[in-house]
């Protein structure tokens, strides 16, 4: 943190730190946990600092979560490799998360909401969180995850839809 | 059954992402389509429900606190009331510190390890494109049209050749986003290997190729012509120098 200079660093407060929630709450669904993202948020905010001055102005929320997002995943692959293939077979996937037994933990909505949330592929999980938590519009959403937006546009519509599923499955027997 | 509108327009709508005449189209779709309608209802429940939920999850105090320290560490702290001895040496020893973080004490040295650091980041880049599956991008072996698709993403005039008959054949470019600047990338092929060559602009000075390791892939790092690049794979070093030398004599 303390490579840049007093000026770089007035400028890495006003405009980089304001977004440390959305840095948190990114990773924090990325990686499911709230200990690993707080370990991850931090390595992304020093990599951000380090790399501030290659910062060419814009939108400073983007330009974070797009460090954060591959700071997260660079983290997942040499954690857990698994969870970055299950994008390959949703169809598994989906059966998964219609069990009845992780549903049963599930309580409230908060909870079916998370466990529901967390059982989408990370692709799809994040643009979800990114539009749904965060507000993103789906420029910004393109600029942090590199993908085209008409790619965007599908990720959402079928993560709403697996998500949609899931919530219908899991509330089956369930109150409203 | 699904609507074709469902997919293509219903998302960007209900995020209010359409143009006016986009959204005035699909609103007459929407008249006489039951499907949508109900698909429209459903993600605004959906969002409805996130929202009451309270998913979001602000960062702990905790994170702050590790961020906010090493920031204002070199900040001017407070005079001790009763120096002693040892404040001063401390207080040598941090401002001895503030020089060399800040000021222009082993310049060389940082500047060496930032490209280490950057060739690191590269590296990752690469892992993610091998398993992104699919290139995204332009897949051609056509210098020209590469070149084409490339300059104007990468905002700079890319450097585009190919070298099959050196034995490192053209594959496409594609643009990566690296710690928030457009880099180009050239994909080549090797002996069933891909290298990606990653090129952005540079204000430095041209410097010879330096090399590294992370996991199990070699990089070769130069800077030539106010643009440094940075070849990447998991093919032996010899080949990443032979390319270097290759790319370097044709510029």
């Amino acid at each position: 943190m303390s490579e840049l200079g007093l000026e770089d660093r007035e400028r890495f407060e006003q405009l980089v730190l304001p977004h440390v929630d959305a840095a948190f709450n990114l990773a924090r669904w990325l990686l499911r946990g709230r200990t690993d993202a707080e370990d991850v948020a931090q390595e992304a905010l020093l990599r951000a600092c380090r790399f501030f001055r290659g910062f060419q102005g814009g939108d400073a929320r983007a330009w974070l979560l797009q460090i954060v997002r591959n700071t997260c995943y660079t983290w997942l692959e040499k954690n857990r490799p698994m969870e970055l293939s299950m994008e390959f077979d949703e169809e598994i996937h989906l059966q998964t998360s219609a069990t009845p037994e992780t549903l049963a933990i599930a309580g409230d909505d908060r909870k079916r909401l998370t466990v529901a949330l967390e059982k989408l592929p990370p692709r799809f999980r994040e643009v979800l969180v990114l539009r749904e938590l965060e507000g993103c519009s789906y420029r910004e959403i393109a600029a942090i995850t590199s993908i085209p937006i008409g790619t965007v546009m599908s990720s959402l519509s079928r993560a709403r839809r697996q998500l949609y599923s899931a919530l219908a499955n899991s509330s089956q027997g369930a109150c409203p | 059954m699904r609507c074709d509108f469902a997919d293509s327009l219903l998302q960007g709508y209900f995020d209010g992402e359409l143009s006016g005449q986009r959204a005035a189209e699909f609103e007459r779709h929407l008249g006489h389509c039951v499907h949508c309608t109900t698909e429209l209802v459903d993600l605004d429940l959906l969002r409805d429900r996130l929202q009451l939920a309270q998913l979001y999850e602000p960062a702990p105090a905790s994170l702050r606190r590790k961020i906010n320290a090493p920031l204002h560490a070199i900040a001017p702290t407070t005079v001790a009331s009763k120096p002693r001895l040892w404040h001063w040496l401390a207080a040598a020893a941090a401002l001895l510190f503030v020089a060399i973080v800040l000021g222009n004490v082993g310049h060389g040295l940082r500047s060496d390890d930032y490209q280490a650091e950057l060739a690191g980041e590269i590296v990752d880049a690469h892992v993610r494109s091998l398993q992104s599956g699919p290139m995204t991008g332009i897949a051609s072996d056509d210098e020209r049209v590469v070149k084409g698709w490339l300059d104007g993403r990468a905002g700079f005039a890319v450097p585009v050749r190919d070298f099959a008959n050196g034995g490192f054949a053209l594959k496409g470019g594609r643009v990566d986003v690296i710690e928030g600047r457009a880099v180009a990338v050239l994909v080549y092929e090797r002996n069933g290997r891909r290298i990606n060559v990653f090129i952005w602009r540079t204000r430095e000075q041209d410097s010879p190729p330096r090399t590294g390791s992370r996991q199990s892939f070699q990089w070769v790092d130069w800077r030539k012509g106010k643009m440094e690049f940075c070849a990447v794979s998991d093919a032996d070093r010899a080949d990443l120098e032979q390319l270097h030398k290759l790319i370097d004599s044709s510029a």
